[in-house]
């Protein structure tokens, strides 16, 4: 039987998945968070130059017809509060300097960044119209300070932002493992339930679960109903069979028998001795098959009970002690004193005994002794000895096939599905069946070794 | 012909370096076997300085030293429109200085020494302070038997002796003082009193001195009975505690100037102006060389002890008193209160 090929896991791709997602947001969390603080630290600047402009133009006065300019210590001071940038100023008078750096770069916008003696500066920049004796003056203040402050503080953000992210994609990974193990934990439940449960145990699962499960556990449901059903076919079909052809079979051997002790003729006898013959075959062959099939069906879904191998063994000698006494065998049994615990199929172990035990009898002749050894350990060994015709160069290894019968049966009836069985149950119980001769004189040992 | 195209070389250069005025030029040889050379530009005359230099030298033995002095106007000039071969700048022209870094014309260094320095005595570790030295007053006893503590206690005690203090009363012409420019400047920051105590020297026909030196020697002399604004560090050496003139410093505010350093960014030997750098910004440890140079050192706890010291903030603010039409103006309405022509 092979099983289902794992190919991928739901457990990891949802994890995967889930952090790529943290994964992204972590990245644009970053990139959100850096631009919005640069550009607040950008702003900050500018703000504050704008100020510095401001506070320059409003002290520009006309005097004797001229502009001139109270620098107020402020203007320039107030850029030195909050970091330690260089600071240019320029204020020009209809194009002419009037103060400052005149070599400092004039613009159409409001704000610049450029290159200036060296370092990057941002620029702001103001015009204000004095009149001056009735002229109107055109006046513009420019005023400038690198921004290695602002990098500093973008830079500290850029690191904080850097942090952040990081732990924030760490948690959320663990989260995501967390959840994706949460998510599962149903499935698993199920699996749980379904493996816990016996061979025969086909009874639909009812147990609550989340809805996305509901439709598997409706398929489930449908299947073990199909199987119950199909597998109560398959045994009442089995039954029917074999009543089917036991009772017509029986009848005929009544019939025959009777017709048999009417009849003088020795060739007469002789035919209806053989009519009698294949009818007990055809009846050992029913009722072999159909415990047959019960063992195949038996070992896909193995029983696990707790019971006394010692006890199951008598039990089986006591059964056939019947069989036994009619061809004066005797049974003898050398059983472990105490019970022998072990977890097994009740039903197929019987079966198994049962089959040698029947074997050894049917093939010993009769005044003669079976002996049967229970020899518990790992594995137990239970071995049936018997004084009977033994194997006599028959392939040993051939006999535990289906039909297949060794070449010292005689005239011994037999479907040749016994050892079969008993192969078939030791096997399912993790054992073997070692078929040898009795060591000590002609006769045939079988053992069962159960692990 | 190479010759004579290398000596006009030569004497270009030579000409080149000697457009700015130098007032002294001293060489200490390396101790043993000179290894370096290091070239200082400085404000700061020769007794002050010859201390700390040989001190520097016992710890570099291989250093030779050129210790050049010239006006602060003239450091500006060497250093600003020549960027003449020097490998440190030493003024105290706190706002040139500044002028200088924010120009572009230092270089940054970092060192334990830098950072263990408190953060007003520093900028853009360019620029690096080594010395407090106060504006202080330095009056005499017998025509001040109460000392003044305040510019208010001042200008009153003024005000009610005009003939007292006529032709008696003298502080720096803050117009060829770079000093006194930058005393009076902070000054009209920190209070309104100051053109008040101005309009009052004015009225009582205020003298106009170029240094501390000349101040104290006229007070010592009975010539003034009041010199405002005098080095305080300059009149301590000079003034012996016993006799009848005193040094006053002022509790509403004393303004703090800072001598500072930089390295240009052209410096040939940066390595010794760096150990420099660090050796005078530690001063504090070494008080044999302090007390001989007479330059009182970086003192972080002194301003916690007296509240009304106000260190000259470094930084662009300086650059505002630089500005043409601000000096202008400021010095016009000096001139119009202390000279009253
Ligand atoms: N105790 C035994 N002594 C001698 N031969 C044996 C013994 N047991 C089994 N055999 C040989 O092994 C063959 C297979 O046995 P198996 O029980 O499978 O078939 P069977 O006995 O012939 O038929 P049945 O299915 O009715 O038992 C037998 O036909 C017989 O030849
Ligand atoms: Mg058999």
């Amino acid at each position: 039987m092979t099983g289902p090929v794992a190919r991928g896991s739901i457990r990891r791709t949802l994890f995967l998945q889930l952090c790529a997602i943290a994964a992204l947001l972590a990245v644009a969390f970053f990139f959100i968070v850096r631009s919005l603080a640069e550009g607040a630290a950008e702003q900050t600047q500018d703000d504050i130059l704008a100020a510095s402009a401001t506070a320059i133009a409003d002290s520009l006065r006309a005097e004797d017809g001229a502009v001139t300019l109270e620098l107020p210590y402020s203007a320039l001071s107030m850029l030195g509060t909050i970091n330690e940038d260089r600071v240019f100023y320029r204020i020009t008078v209809n194009g002419e300097t009037l103060t400052g750096y005149d070599d400092l770069p004039l613009g159409d916008s409001a704000f610049a960044t450029f290159n200036y003696r060296g370092d990057t500066v941002r620029r702001v920049q103001q015009s204000r119209v004095i009149s001056t004796g009735g002229s109107a003056q055109q006046v513009t203040i420019a005023v400038a300070q690198t921004r290695r402050g602002m990098e500093a503080i973008s830079g500290r953000i850029t690191a904080t932002a850097t942090a952040v992210a990081l732990a924030f994609f760490g948690v959320a990974a663990g989260l995501s493992l967390w959840a994706a193990h949460t998510a599962l934990s149903p499935f698993q439940r199920m699996t749980q339930s379904v493996t816990r449960r016996g061979p025969t145990d086909l009874r639909p699962i009812t147990s609550a679960m989340p809805q996305e499960l509901v439709p598997l556990a409706s398929a489930i449901n449908g299947f073990m109903g199909r199987l119950g059903a199909s597998l109560k076919r398959s045994e009442d079909f089995i039954t029917e069979a074999a009543h089917r052809v036991r009772t017509p079979l029986a009848t005929v051997r009544t019939q025959a028998e009777i017709t048999h002790r009417k009849l003088q003729k020795p060739e007469h006898k002789q035919a209806i001795r053989s009519m009698i013959r294949a009818v007990d075959e055809s009846s050992r062959s029913a009722g072999q098959m159909l415990d047959h099939a019960m063992v195949t069906l038996r070992t896909d879904s193995l029983d696990h009970a707790q019971l006394d191998l010692r006890d199951l063994v008598a039990d089986t000698c006591e059964r056939l002690a019947p069989t036994a006494d009619l061809k004066d065998i005797r049974l003898t049994q050398s059983l472990p004193p105490g019970p022998v615990p072990y977890t097994g199929d009740r039903v197929l172990l019987q079966s198994a005994l049962r089959n040698i035990l029947d074997n050894a009898i049917k093939y010993s002749p009769a005044d003669s002794t079976v002996s049967v050894d229970f020899a518990p350990g790992t594995p137990h060994r239970i071995s049936f000895t018997d004084q009977g015709r033994g194997f006599n160069g028959t392939s040993l290894s051939d006999l535990t096939h289906r039909f297949s019968r060794g070449s010292n049966v005689d005239d011994i009836v037999g479907s040749g599905l016994g050892l079969t069985i008993a192969d078939e149950v030791a096997r399912a119980h993790g054992g073997a069946l070692d078929i040898s001769e009795n060591t000590e004189r002609t006769g045939a040992c079988v053992s069962l070794l159960l692990a | 012909m190479r010759l004579l195209a290398l000596g006009l070389i030569l004497s270009l250069l030579a000409s080149f370096v000697l457009a700015y005025e130098i007032e002294d030029q001293i060489t200490y040889p390396a101790p043993s076997g000179e290894t370096s050379v290091l070239r200082i530009i400085s404000t700061a005359d020769r007794p002050a300085f010859e201390p700390i230099l040989t001190a520097f030298q016992a710890q570099n033995p291989g250093l030779t030293i050129h210790y050049t002095i010239t006006g602060t106007s003239d450091v500006m000039q060497a250093i600003e429109a020549e960027r003449a071969p020097f490998d440190l700048v030493i003024s105290s022209a706190m706002d040139l200085q500044t002028k200088l870094a924010n120009d572009g014309f230092a270089q940054p260094y970092r060192s334990a020494a830098t950072d263990a320095l408190p953060p007003w005595a520093k900028w853009r570790d360019q620029l690096f302070a080594f010395t407090m030295e106060r504006a202080v007053l330095v009056l005499s006893t017998s025509d001040f038997p109460t000392l003044p503590a305040t510019r208010e206690g001042l200008i009153a005690t003024l005000r009610n002796a005009p003939s007292q203090f006529r032709g008696r009363v003298g502080t720096y012409d803050i117009a060829r003082s770079g000093f006194g420019y930058l005393m009076a400047t902070q000054d009209s920051r920190h209070s309104d009193s100051f053109w008040r105590l101005a309009e009052v020297m004015g009225s009582l026909d205020a003298r106009l001195y170029r240094s501390s030196g000349d101040m104290i020697r006229a007070v010592a002399s009975g010539e003034l009975a009041l010199a405002y604004n005098v080095l305080g560090s300059y009149a301590a050496t000079q003034i012996s505690p016993s006799g009848d003139i005193r040094i006053v410093e002022l509790s509403d505010h004393v303004n703090v100037m800072l001598r500072t350093a930089l390295i240009p960014t052209w410096a040939q030997n940066p390595g010794s102006a760096r150990a420099m750098i660090d050796f005078l910004t530690t001063l504090k440890t070494q008080p044999s060389i302090t007390s001989a140079s007479g330059l009182p050192p970086i003192d972080a706890g002194a301003l916690s002890a007296n509240p009304a010291l106000r260190p000259v903030r470094l930084g662009p603010g300086l650059l505002v008193f630089l500005d043409r039409l601000k000096r202008d103006t400021f010095l016009r309405n000096w001139h119009s209160a202390v000279s009253r022509e």
